[in-house]
This record gives C-alpha cells, sequence and structure tokens, in this order.
C-alpha cells in the first residue's frame, strides 16, 4: 500500500513538473496564470498522498493552507496581470 | 474489511493518477489557452477528487475524513472561479490585439 | 534503489528545476510566479522531512504573501522595465552567482559534516512540555522557552510597516494604501470574495488554535487571515482604512504590546521577565497569541498593500 501510494506521489509530482514545463514555457502572461492553479489541485494531490506515505497526519492541514493560498494567488495573478489593458486594479475586472 | 478498503484506496487513485495524466496531456498538447485551461481546471480537479475519493479509507477519523472532503470542495471552488477569470483575460487580450 | 527514494529524486529534481526557470527568465512578472510556485511546492519538502510547522509557514508566507509582494512590484515595474539600460552588468552578475553558489556548497557541507549524533535540544524541548502543558513542541520553543525572541520579531514587523507607510508621498501621507479596486457585484470575483473569506477566516484561526497541540500557530493563522482580507480588498468589497486610524494603529501594536505587558507582569511577580507564573502559562499564552494573530494579520495586510497612495480628505 505504501509503495503503491509512493509510486501514485511520484507520477502525479512528475505530471505536475510536465504541467508546470508546458505553463512556464508558454509566450504568454495568461499561460503564467494557471501554474498557480496547478499547484492548487497537483500540489495538494501531491501532499495529501505525502502525508498519508509517511505518516505526517497534520500535511492535510498544509493542504488546507495550500489550497487557500494557492486560490489568493490566483487571484492575484490575473488581478496583476491586466495592466497591459488597464493599470494593476483599478480598472473593472468583467463587463456585464 | 482491511482488504475492501485498500482496494478502493488503490482503484482510486489510479483512477485519480490517470486523469492528472490526462490533464497534463491536455495541458501539453491543446493549442491556446482557453483549451489549456480547460483541461487543466476540469481533468485536474477530478484527479484530486478521485485521490481524495482513495484516501478517505485510509483516514484516522471522521475529523480528517471531513477536512479531506473540504479540502476537494474548495478546490472545485477554486477551480471554477479562477478558470472563469483567467479565461475572461485570455479572451480580453485576444480582442485587444 | 527503493520507490521512495525515486520519489525524493523527482521532487529534488523538479525544485532545482522550477528554481533555475525563475532565476534566468527574463520577464518579472513571469519569475514572480515562479517564485510563488517554488514557495508553494517548497511546503512538499518540509513536511517529507517532518518539519510540519514550517511547512505550513512556507506555504502561507513564503509561497502566498511575500510572493505576491514580488507581483505587485513586478506590475508596478512593467510599464518601465528596463532591459539593456540599466541591467547590471556580466562582472557583477558572475560575482553575485559566485556568492550565491559559494554559500549554497557551505550550507551543503555544513549539513553533510554533520556528525552522527547531531547535537539537539529537541528531545529536551519535549521532556519539558509540562511547563505549559502544551503538546506542541515548536509552539513551547516559540512562546515559552525563547519568547522573547518572538516578542522582538513581532516589533520587527511593526517597524516594516513603518518603513513601508513613511514611502508615502507628502500629500498622500496618512492616506489609504493601494489603489481603489473595483470589480463587478455581480461577477465572479465578487462571488469568490464573498464566499472564501468566511470558509478561510475559519481555517485560520482554526490553524492558529491547534498550533497549541499540533501543527499550526499564531503567525501561520494570521497569515490565512491577512489573505482572505487582502482577498475582499481586491474585490472592492472593501476598501483599506487610512493608516493614520486609531483603531487599525491599535491593532498593530496589540501583539507586540501585550507581550510586553506579559513580559513586565513576570517580572514584577518574581522569576523575571517573560516568566509565567505556573498556574498561569497556557491562559497567558493563549491570550497573547490571539492578540498576535490579529497583529499578524493586520501587518501582514498592510505591508501587502503597500504605501499609502489615496489621500483622505478632512
Amino acid at each position: 500500500m505504501t509503495d503503491f501510494l509512493t509510486l501514485a506521489l511520484g507520477f502525479i509530482l512528475a505530471m505536475l513538473a510536465l504541467g508546470l514545463v508546458s505553463i512556464l514555457r508558454g509566450p504568454e502572461d495568461t499561460d503564467r496564470m494557471m501554474a498557480a492553479q496547478l499547484i492548487g489541485t497537483g500540489g495538494i494531490a501531491a501532499l495529501l498522498l505525502l502525508g498519508t506515505v509517511t505518516g505526517v497526519p497534520a500535511a492535510i492541514d498544509v493542504a488546507l493552507t495550500l489550497a487557500l493560498l494557492a486560490t489568493f494567488a490566483s487571484i492575484a495573478f490575473v488581478k496583476k496581470g491586466l495592466s497591459s489593458l488597464d493599470a494593476d486594479g483599478t480598472g473593472a475586472l468583467e463587463e456585464k | 474489511m482491511s482488504l475492501a478498503r485498500d482496494i478502493v484506496t488503490i482503484a482510486a487513485v489510479s483512477a485519480g493518477a490517470f486523469f492528472f495524466l490526462a490533464g497534463t496531456v491536455g495541458l501539453l498538447r491543446f493549442p491556446d489557452t482557453l483549451t489549456r485551461l480547460h483541461a487543466l481546471t476540469k481533468a485536474d480537479n477530478l484527479g484530486l477528487g478521485l485521490v481524495v475519493l482513495g484516501l478517505l479509507p485510509q483516514a484516522g477519523s471522521l475529523r480528517d475524513g471531513l477536512k479531506l472532503v473540504s479540502i476537494w470542495l474548495l478546490g472545485l471552488l477554486a477551480g471554477a472561479t479562477v478558470s472563469q477569470l483567467i479565461a475572461r483575460t485570455a479572451r480580453r487580450r485576444e480582442t485587444a490585439r | 534503489m527503493s520507490i521512495a527514494t525515486l520519489f525524493e529524486i523527482v521532487l529534488v529534481a523538479v525544485m532545482l528545476g522550477l528554481g533555475i526557470w525563475t532565476i534566468t527568465v527574463r520577464e518579472t512578472y513571469s519569475a514572480a510566479v515562479g517564485f510563488i510556485a517554488y514557495g508553494l511546492l517548497v511546503a512538499l519538502i518540509w513536511v517529507r522531512l517532518d518539519a510540519v510547522d514550517v511547512a505550513l509557514t512556507e506555504a502561507a508566507i513564503g509561497g502566498g504573501l511575500s510572493g505576491v509582494l514580488l507581483l505587485g512590484a513586478a506590475a508596478r515595474l512593467r510599464g518601465a522595465e528596463p532591459r539593456a539600460a540599466t541591467a547590471p552588468g556580466k562582472a557583477t552578475r558572475a560575482a553575485a552567482a559566485a556568492v550565491s553558489v559559494l554559500t549554497a556548497a557551505a550550507l551543503a557541507t555544513a549539513v553533510l559534516l554533520l556528525p552522527d549524533s547531531v547535537p539537539t535540544l529537541a528531545p529536551t524541548v519535549v521532556a519539558n512540555a509540562w511547563a505549559t502543558s502544551l503538546a506542541n513542541p515548536v509552539t513551547n520553543v516559540l512562546m515559552a522557552f525563547r519568547a522573547m525572541d518572538t516578542m522582538l520579531e513581532k516589533v520587527v514587523l511593526l517597524l516594516a510597516i513603518i518603513g513601508v507607510w513613511s514611502l508615502a508621498s507628502d500629500n498622500a501621507w496618512g492616506g489609504r494604501p493601494g489603489p481603489r479596486h473595483q470589480a463587478d457585484p455581480q461577477g465572479i470575483l465578487v462571488f469568490l470574495a464573498r464566499l472564501l473569506p468566511p470558509i478561510g477566516i475559519v481555517i485560520g484561526i482554526y490553524i492558529f488554535w491547534t498550533g497549541a497541540n499540533h501543527p499550526g500557530g499564531a503567525f501561520q493563522g494570521g497569515a490565512i487571515l491577512a489573505s482572505m482580507w487582502l482577498l475582499a480588498v481586491m474585490a472592492g468589497l472593501t476598501d483599506m482604512p487610512p493608516v493614520s486610524s486609531r483603531w487599525l494603529r491599535f491593532v498593530l501594536v496589540a501583539g507586540p504590546g501585550l507581550f510586553l505587558l506579559v513580559g513586565i507582569f513576570g517580572l514584577w511577580l518574581g522569576p523575571g521577565f517573560l516568566a509565567y507564573p505556573r498556574t498561569l502559562a497556557k491562559p497567558l499564552i493563549l491570550g497573547i497569541e490571539v492578540a498576535m494573530v490579529l497583529t499578524i494579520a493586520a501587518t501582514l495586510g498592510l505591508l501587502l498593500a503597500g504605501a499609502p497612495e489615496r489621500s483622505v480628505r478632512r
């Protein structure tokens, strides 16, 4: 069981790495904005598996914190990445 | 009983890993930002949900299980909203060009 | 080679690759994104090393908040990003690289050359947990055995905020930090900013409260609360208060102030500065931590908001 979970953990981490490569190589800023979303899902899955594998139950709390902060970082990416269209934050983010 | 739990864990985590693979393949192969965003949020969130489902039988207590489920729900909420925001940004950049 | 070692190799490779990319990429925005990604993923390494308190702090502050701070700076520099004109010369960059490599090599050598029975105080800390009846050894060290350091750190935070505020222009002195954010009130950002902060506040308070016996603590909880506050501000649901407001300044001083008061109380009662009386240790520590959570949340939020930019007309 532990070996299987470690294998899954390594696999998901490798997928995360490949996803990061794709995102960070993209030509646009909008590609980078997806990085926090990628870590918000892949990183949390890796963290939960790691917590079970190494027997650290408090890893769930770290995953909870990571979920919140990754969301916050994603919003910040979108807000601060807009400045080619409007100054950071002062324009409306969405139109009706 | 423990064997049934292990089977559920192995099955769910394997399925979760498969969806992560699908999401990453989509991320690598899809042509533009909107489709890649789609692959990222939908497939990866489903993968996370399956991994959480697989880890639920291994959780030590009810509280840990509830925390696991709430982590997945938070991930869903974040994915749904952030993908919309990024998509609108991408669309506005396209029309601005 | 076991599967566990294989996983560790993958983890290290990912982190190294991400780190190298963050340093070498050209655009500041991309580098800030890489920094945040790196910070969030280092939490994995800390959990692997069984240092969950550090993992929490890394995820909350190292990855999330300080990364967004850099992002804000990158956004401000965007319009005026000079390339060849004022970029550091080759000799400077080579010197910086040499110093970084030497420092990393020295650290690695020091860690690898540690004796097999590493001299450590950890068992002593665990053995003395009866003094405060808190089970988390990290909290014991931070709040009881080395409480002086923690108090002085809070004062450092206060100095940092004063430094940031002093950057305000003359007519914005004492005003509100940052621009006025606005978003479509029927839109998604406002929806998220209405839904997530209550959940985040509960989680933040939980992480703070569980720090007594499990990994967690005031710093991590305060960072989560600060991020939820900033989320509401970024969606335009609430505005940053003017830095001259009394209650804001009171909250900022409450943490170190209460710490100092308890310290003087200990001096007056007998043993020494910051000596907690045995029976009152746990309530005193928790009381200080409550004040500290509020102070840390307010300080981190204000640090990220920046120097005052909008004047408050009287």
